[in-house]
């Protein structure tokens, strides 16, 4: 019975990285990239831990899977967060058929702030970051 | 089929042929930032091979390695943006 629990949840853990992988080698773009990676391999190698808290009796084992799980969900967004901005700030391009970018003229580029919307100039004055062919986020 | 053997035969192929498809992603990624997210992902699934080898050899104290690659990899992608973020000022 518990090997069949075992097996199912393994199975799912596994599917969910698989598909992670599948979806940072085919999206179109960077940030499409980044947020299928977080997701999907925090819940996949998330579900193989408990498969190993639950096969060994042992609560040592317990407290440190359930210790890898809490850091890698308490860690993950906030590194994707910064490498997110840091792509953004040094002008990796969006994907060609993205409908808007909201963030385009908004940020201050010479310390990083972001304006307010009151002090803003008009918008369609700024270029966006919208790729014009395929190749360039390929 | 018993366990082992689909942990043996199915769960460790399958994470085998997810490293290869992000390192494909690594060689080619245009950008820096790209590299950086595979480097990110390949650890983690690291993580999990090493939690399947850790059931699988019955040896508990290979997890503490998973703790370090969990610390590592988050360290390491923070400083990278962190430095990006310096170098443009």
């Amino acid at each position: 019975m518990i090997d069949i629990l075992i097996a199912i949840l393994s199975t799912i853990g596994a599917f969910a990285i698989f598909f992670a992988s599948l979806g940072i080698l085919r999206m179109p773009d960077f940030y499409l990239r980044l947020s299928v990676t977080v997701k999907a391999a925090t819940m996949g190698v998330g579900l193989l831990l408990l498969c190993a808290a639950i096969i060994f009796p042992d609560i040592s084992v317990s407290t440190k899977a359930l210790a890898i799980t809490f850091f890698l969900i308490i860690t993950s967004p906030i590194a994707a967060h910064m490498i997110g901005r840091a792509a953004y700030f040094t002008g990796t391009p969006l994907w060609k058929n993205t409908i808007i970018d909201e963030l385009a003229g908004m940020y201050d580029k010479e310390n990083h702030r972001l304006r307010n919307s009151d002090e803003m100039p008009e918008p369609q004055g700024e270029e966006d970051q919208i790729a014009d062919t395929e190749e360039e986020t390929k | 089929m018993t366990l082992e053997t689909y942990f043996d035969y199915f769960i460790l192929p399958i994470l085998t042929i997810s490293v290869i498809l992000v390192f494909i992603r690594l060689i080619k990624g245009p950008k820096v930032v790209d590299r950086v997210i595979a480097l990110d992902l390949i650890i983690t699934i690291g993580i999990g091979i090493i939690t399947i080898f850790t059931i699988r050899s019955n040896q508990k104290v290979l997890l503490d390695v998973a703790i370090m690659l969990a610390l590592i990899a988050f360290l390491g992608t923070v400083a990278f943006s962190f430095y990006n973020r310096k170098k443009r000022r």
